[in-house]
């Protein structure tokens, strides 16, 4: 997913809540949840609902972050522990622990995904013209998942960027386990 | 009169395919026999029908041509001509490029119009041929008497009769057409029309006189009319050279506005057809089918409202009426599953239908004689699995043709009836539909698979097979059956396809052959992919569902059953077999209950024909799921084949067998080579 295509997206949710809301017609919505202290922020536009940690079902030979599926009304919808995703700390679950559920983008078509955060705090709106380029942190933090970062209220927010969430790492390994899959011999008949 | 007609186009397509079938197959029945009226006439129908259809889509290309067809069909229709052999692979053939053309006009891709052309020239030459008058395209009640040539345009009356409407008929539609022919001045006769207060809605009072300037065929103008020639008071008068200038029709057809509205229905319909390029269908459903289920779903809105009353204020002592309304609910949910599912079923007679043609062309190319039975046409199957296994049928009756049946002089010399047959059979068994399809030819050729199966490498020189097995080989990829099982050259496409096709389904292909008998391939195929019968199997905290048709027993092990090999990991021995061992815990990475084999379960699963051992802490109860993709938002996982959602709203994960197999093959293969290496 090209940073144009979330460009616009960002651009048409500022229109979204300027036409509903009434905010800064350059600004948007983010959701903003807590992972081991710091602050992250998603685009509420993406947020289908929000929803306390329930047990998940554990899909065998998956990298550790996928939790595992839940059933949402019907859909079967992958976990992903953000912690675990980002290489922070590993921290129990609690009761405050919170699944964010929602949609994102990629080559394939829509899908539903659900993050394992700390704890959601609030939602902020953030005016396009305070959201800064992810500096350069070093290898040991991943940015690819980053949009930006945004001040407001004197806090710091790490915009994600959800498409890019259950696109690379996890296609690629789709598309192996694919050729893999081809690659085995049809030994169906094949005698010992 | 802005209905976007765009809406109705798909199935337009939808009925013009179907009408195409019936054509294809009852043309093949003429065949057959001598012409029989109401074959004929079912044939005139079905091509009516579709020229009617594109004539108001404004697919004009597709409306010309049938209407050749038609001509044609009511020559024969009113005994006027003999149906020859000729005019019946015409008709076929154009059944053929109709079919090409609507494909083509659906996908919004360009005709084929070379092809068309051909074909469209072939049906006039044999309209033109041995018919009694060439002018019957236009209605026999009027011929034409005036010379064409002399008449430079018609006056044409139209007074529809009250009830035009009620027949669906527009009026519009019949002068938008009009126009297309030529300049057209209409002018309205409003003399019918009532009093407001009397007037009904539902009726037609108006009344046209149209001029028509150009040079138009008097069949053109009445073929627009067609439709409504009962329903009307049609008068249509040629106007000669010198009186095309004194008559002036008063008022235009509102052109402007009846152009915008046929633009906006172009654009409409293109855009459905760039949208509906991708697989969306629709489905038939019989009435009584319907019915069932909205039987059911009464009775479940019945059981519903009894339940809440008892919930409204309950009272153990109602425990009883309680646990009743809860038993009648179980029942009306899974009679409705069934209805519904069976909503899905469609009989396989709508897979079978493409055999006659496909034999039919075959034996006037090929110079073989063949007879085509078929039976169990009526045996039903989900859709789904219907669209799919279309293909690989036809590639095993093709090759069956091919390569099963010998020319009628190999039949004789063999002392064998002429006409050779294949046996199309379909019937249920178990949760199963099989389909058999049976060739009295010479049979596949063990020893020359074998030769050609050692050339390819695929199996040992000196290697001992069973005669079965022997003839599985030919489903492996890479064994062209071209040269081996005939001499007629194969298509180069293996019967490796037809496998992966059948196997994608979760189905499966036997072959039996005899020498100078014939063969026999058998198909099994669940019957619907939607739903299975599960067996719940517990490892460690985690549940997993084993589909029961993979399933042959679950036992538990005894110390002396088991054996390693080296390499090969665990083995346990069945009955004089030795199964490999594939501990579910070790695959899954789960934390099992039990470690030693004894304690556990050993569940014996069969997937692509082999058999393993699946080792268990414990069998869970049976139940039927639902299967839910996890593709739908995740990945697929290799020895998984999709989740379920159990009673308690939890996810459950259903083993792939043949995937899990690989998956351990693939375990075991690592470790033994790490090992080595250490």
């Amino acid at each position: 997913m090209s940073t144009a295509t979330s460009e616009q997206a960002v651009s048409a949710a500022g229109e979204a809540t300027h036409n509903s809301i009434g905010v800064d017609s350059s600004g948007s919505q983010y959701l903003t949840f807590a992972l081991a202290g710091e602050s992250y922020g998603v685009d509420i536009l993406r947020v289908q609902e929000i929803k306390g940690w329930t047990p998940v079902t554990r899909i065998p030979n998956t990298p550790e972050y996928m939790q595992g599926v839940l059933n949402l009304r019907g859909t079967i919808v992958p976990i992903v522990d953000m912690r675990m995703r980002f290489s922070l700390e590993t921290a129990d679950y609690t009761e405050i622990t919170v699944i964010i559920v929602l949609s994102v983008k990629n080559e394939n078509g829509d899908r539903v995904i659900g993050l394992v955060v700390d704890s959601v705090s609030d939602v902020v709106n953030v005016d396009s013209t305070n959201i800064k380029p992810t500096p350069d942190f070093g290898s040991s933090v991943n940015t690819d998942f980053l949009n930006g970062l945004a001040t407001t209220d004197d806090r710091m927010v790490m915009l994600l960027d959800v498409d890019k969430l259950m696109s690379e790492d996890e296609m690629t390994a789709m598309a192996s386990v694919g050729e893999a899959a081809d690659a085995v011999p049809d030994v169906a008949a094949q005698s010992d | 009169m802005a209905i976007d007609m765009s809406q109705f186009l798909d199935t337009f397509y939808e009925e013009s395919f179907e009408g195409l079938d019936i054509m294809e197959s009852e043309l093949l029945n003429l065949d057959e026999g001598d012409a029989d009226s109401e074959t004929i006439n079912t044939i005139f129908r079905a091509a009516h029908s579709i020229k009617g259809g594109s004539g108001t889509f404004g697919l004009n290309a597709v409306a010309e041509f049938t209407h050749i067809l038609e001509t044609l069909l009511d020559e024969m229709r009113d005994g006027r001509r003999e149906p020859t052999e000729e005019a019946n692979n015409t008709m076929l053939a154009s059944v053929d490029v109709l079919r090409g053309m609507l494909t083509a006009l659906r996908d919004n891709m360009d005709l084929e119009v070379d092809r068309i052309a051909a074909t469209q020239k072939d049906l006039e030459t044999l309209l033109n041929n041995g018919s009694p008058s060439v002018d019957t395209v236009a209605s026999e009640s009027t011929p034409t008497t005036v010379g064409e040539t002399s008449v430079v345009g018609w006056d044409i009356v139209f007074k529809p009769h009250t009830n035009l409407f009620a027949t669906g008929n527009d009026p519009v539609r019949i002068i938008r057409e009009l126009e297309t022919l030529g300049e057209l001045l209409i002018d309205l006769d409003d003399s019918r029309l009532p009093p407001f207060e009397e007037m009904s809605p539902e009726e037609c009072y108006l009344g046209w006189t149209a001029k028509l300037t150009g040079n138009v065929d008097r069949g053109a103008i009445e073929e627009v009319f067609s439709w409504v020639e009962d329903e009307c008071d049609l008068e249509i008068t040629p106007v000669k050279n010198e009186t095309s200038e004194a008559v002036k029709g008063p008022t235009a057809l509102p052109a402007a506005d009846e152009r915008r509205t046929s633009g906006d229905r172009r654009t409409g319909e293109r855009r459905t057809k760039s949208g509906g390029a991708a697989e969306s269908s629709s489905i038939r459903v019989g009435i009584d089918k319907v019915d069932s289920v909205i039987n059911l779903v009464g009775e479940l809105v019945i059981t519903q409202s009894m339940l809440s009353t008892l919930g409204e204020d309950f009272d153990t002592k109602n425990l009883n009426r309680l646990i009743e309304g809860l038993d009648q609910l179980e029942l009306n949910t899974r009679q409705l599953q069934e209805e519904v599912m069976r909503m899905r079923m469609m009989p396989i007679s709508f897979a079978f239908q493409r055999f006659p043609r496909l034999v039919h062309d075959y034996s006037q190319k090929n110079g073989k004689k063949i007879e085509l039975l078929m039976t169990g046409e009526q045996t039903e199957l989900d859709k789904t699995v219907m669209e799919k296994i279309g293909d690989p049928l036809t590639h095993l009756v093709r090759n069956s043709l091919d390569h099963g049946l010998e020319t009628p002089e190999e039949r004789i010399a063999s002392g064998k009836p002429e006409m050779g047959t294949i046996n199309l059979n379909a019937y249920h068994q178990g949760g199963n539909i099989v389909i058999e399809i049976r060739d009295d030819g010479r049979g596949l050729n063990s020893e020359k698979i074998r030769a050609k199966a050692i050339e390819k490498g695929l199996i040992e020189e000196g290697a001992r097979l069973e005669q079965e097995k022997i003839y599985e080989l030919i489903m492996l990829p890479g064994f062209s059956t071209a040269d081996v099982i005939s001499d007629v050259s194969g298509r180069g496409v293996g019967m490796d396809v037809v496998v992966k096709n059948i196997q994608a389904l979760s189905g499966k292909i036997e072959v039996s052959s005899e020498a100078g008998k014939g063969s026999v391939f058998t198909i099994r195929l669940p019957l619907t992919l939607a739903i299975l019968d599960g067996q719940t199997v517990a490892v460690g905290k985690e549940d997993y569902i084993v589909p029961l048709v993979s399933i042959i027993e679950s036992i538990q092990l005894k110390p002396e059953m088991l054996n390693a090999v080296v390499g090969k990991g665990e083995t346990f021995k069945l009955r004089n077999e030795h199964l490999p061992i594939i501990r579910l815990h070790k695959i899954f990475n789960a934390e099992p209950v039990n470690i030693e084999l004894t304690e556990g379960l050993l569940v014996v699963v069969e997937g692509e024909g082999k058999k393993v051992g699946l080792f268990v802490d414990e069998l869970r109860g049976q139940q039927q799921v639902v299967i839910k993709s996890l593709e739908a938002n995740y990945r697929r996982i290799e020895g998984i084949s999709g989740a379920t959602i159990l009673g308690d709203g939890s996810v459950a994960l259903i083993l792939d067998i043949p995937g899990l197999i690989k998956l351990s093959n693939n375990e075991v293969m690592t470790e033994y080579q790490s090992r080595k290496i250490a």
